[in-house]
């Protein structure tokens, strides 16, 4: 099934850590398995913030020899980091087996992705200027009490907690994806892509990249490509409800946008509630009310319909 | 118009074979019985009496049960308060029931319900009235998809837009949107009458059965085995009193409103014998 939201602040930052944790905890009876955080503060220049983890929730289970290899692998980033001449401003280790690093680097962030995440075991989160990528395993406030993300401050975010049906349990699989390799782009998606194996065969001919089994993450890459094809968010958005079959319903976001699209059967539920200061969606109302208690306009957004709004 | 009696009129409308719907059962087994016959775990209630609730801090299953020992004490009334879109909330009521909802419900609000008269203010999400037997259920702003899905009898009105699949597999009653609906409305519908005041999205009334729909505003496309028909005095007769009732209208009257059945070229297998049905399965 799976839940997704989606909220933006127009003009300010506000908790949106909290107002997500709240709405996705919400909708934990659409997905137990894990939950995903897209945060986006404030725009940094000359500093990306990069989130990656260097194992799975469940290898720390497994063994004796998984600390000393996480250990490991968490040096070979750094050292390589340095190697491409970036500086680690600020490395906090969030749990055993997920980071969160302020980097300096002006090179290629294609090229510095795909060198740290030849580390065996390494995944990069999201590489962004304003956005963090957070996800694991367990519910929505489980994965914010364990990252810390009450008290983020930010003008938009989106989130998921799912339950799989067609990939594993692991993070690997959870939502939000980054948009690799394009900064700051991230997704998360309800529904299935009856199409991903073609597309995504067709992607990684072309040497794009895909780093789970999980069909969403097929969305995050078409945007992607359509980006660096030079479509700007909403016309990659319209190209995509007419090129992947299935029953979706998508949220993106930027550093400056929030955007939505369903599928042309409209198989997946969306709610809207567009105010002056904000712009919420979530798959049930019950998520937006737990931020909005008070009686407000709400809406669903119709078959192929796609959205976005500007902070 | 020329002057027909009820039942001449009931065929005309296709509504002669809805009386298997519902409280309307009991009348078709036994006239005498009429309203009185109660299911079990319905109650008899006083609609001069009263009751409240306040949802806020409840379970769904706990604001549904303080309906049902509000109708066990004879409350005929009953409003709920800060409903804050839970789901299911207003389900399995068997019986006559004033009940207003003074806000938002979630997923499949008052399902399978068979005699109330429901008031939502807000607005209602996927599923509303799912299988509604009997009775009334207005909603004063928007619906999500799959409204009034499989309803057999009774009138489910809102009065802002709707969905997707809006009377998906209706098998009778009456589903009125005083504004837009999505795609696939009135898919598979067997009976009763789906009237849409606003525009209707792609593939309208595809592979429907029976029944008619009206819409007022345009139409994206009819689906399979939909096709236009002529709007007739009876009609119109009908749409302007129902309309009336609720306090809605045609934003360019009833008389040019579209109206749709099923061209039945996909009913090939109701037309078999029963020995030929038997070859076919």
């Amino acid at each position: 099934m799976c839940g997704i939201a989606g909220i933006i602040h127009r003009g300010g930052t506000a908790e949106i850590g909290r107002e997500m944790t709240s709405m996705l905890q919400s909708l934990k009876h659409r997905g137990p398995d894990s939950a995903g955080f897209a945060v986006y503060g404030l725009p940094r220049s000359g500093e990306f913030i990069m989130r990656f983890k260097v194992a799975e929730q469940e290898d720390m289970a497994k063994g004796f020899d998984i600390l000393r290899q996480v250990k490991e692998r968490r040096e070979e980033v750094d050292s390589r980091i340095r190697s491409m001449a970036g500086e680690i401003l600020e490395a906090e280790e969030v749990t055993e087996y997920a980071f969160r690093y302020r980097v300096k680097y002006d090179g290629d962030t294609r090229r510095f992705t795909d060198f740290l995440e030849d580390v065996d075991g390494v995944e990069i989160m999201s590489l962004g200027r304003g956005l963090e990528l957070i996800k694991d395993l367990g519910d929505a406030t489980q994965v914010s009490e364990q990252y810390h993300l009450g008290q983020f401050m930010g003008t938009h975010a989106i989130g998921h907690v799912r339950m799989a049906t067609e990939s594993d349990v692991d993070i690997r699989s959870a939502h939000p994806y980054w948009a690799y390799p394009f900064q700051d782009v991230s997704l998360v998606h309800n529904g299935q892509l009856t199409n991903y194996w073609s597309k995504r065969r067709e992607f990684e001919r072309r040497g794009l990249r895909f780093v789970s089994d999980c069909d969403s993450e097929l969305i995050a890459v078409y945007l992607a490509d359509k980006l660096s094809d030079g479509f700007d968010l909403e016309d990659a958005m319209n190209r995509s409800v007419e090129d992947l079959d299935g029953v979706f319903t998508y949220v993106v976001a930027t550093a400056e946008c929030l955007g939505m699209a369903k599928d042309v059967m409209a198989a997946k539920p969306m709610v809207l509630y567009e105010g002056e200061d904000c712009i919420v969606l979530a798959s049930e109302e019950v998520a937006i009310r737990s931020i909005f208690p008070h009686e407000i306009e709400t809406f669903d957004p119709y078959e192929g319909e796609v959205r976005v709004w500007r902070n | 118009m020329e002057e027909l009696n009820k039942e001449q009129k009931s065929y005309q409308m296709g509504m002669h074979t809805e009386q298997l719907a519902g409280r309307t059962q009991q009348v078709f087994f036994s006239p005498e019985e009429a309203e009185n016959l109660l299911y079990p775990g319905a109650f008899d209630v006083d609609f001069d009496k009263r009751g409240e609730l306040d949802a806020a801090d409840l379970e769904p299953v706990a604001v549904n049960l303080k309906i049902r020992e509000l109708m066990g004490e004879g409350c005929g009334t009953i409003e709920v308060h800060n409903p804050g879109a839970k789901h299911s909330l207003g389900v399995g009521i068997l019986n006559r029931l004033w009940l207003h909802f003074e806000g938002s419900l979630g997923y499949f609000g008052c399902g399978l319900i068979d005699g109330p008269n429901v008031r939502i203010k807000g607005r209602v999400g996927w599923s509303c009235a799912e299988n509604m037997l009997a009775g009334t259920v207005v909603i004063e702003k928007n619906a999500g998809s799959c409204f009034g899905a499989a309803i057999r009898g009774g009138d489910l009105i809102c009065k802002g837009d709707v969905g997707a699949r809006t009377g998906i597999e209706m098998k009778g009653g009456t589903i009125i949107v005083g504004g837009r609906t999505g795609v696939f409305s009135g898919f598979m519908m067997q009976r009763g009458r789906l009237v849409v005041l606003g525009d209707a999205g792609p593939n309208l009334g595809d592979s429907m059965y029976d029944g008619i729909v009206y819409v007022g505003g345009k139409i994206a496309s009819l689906g399979t085995d939909a096709i236009p028909a002529e709007m007739t005095e009876l009609d119109i007769a009908w749409l302007s009193r129902k309309l009336k009732m609720y306090g809605l209208e045609a934003p360019d009257g009833v008389k040019n409103m579209h109206k749709i059945v099923a061209g039945k070229k996909l009913w090939n297998y109701d037309n078999l014998e029963p020995m030929e049905k038997k070859i076919v399965l």
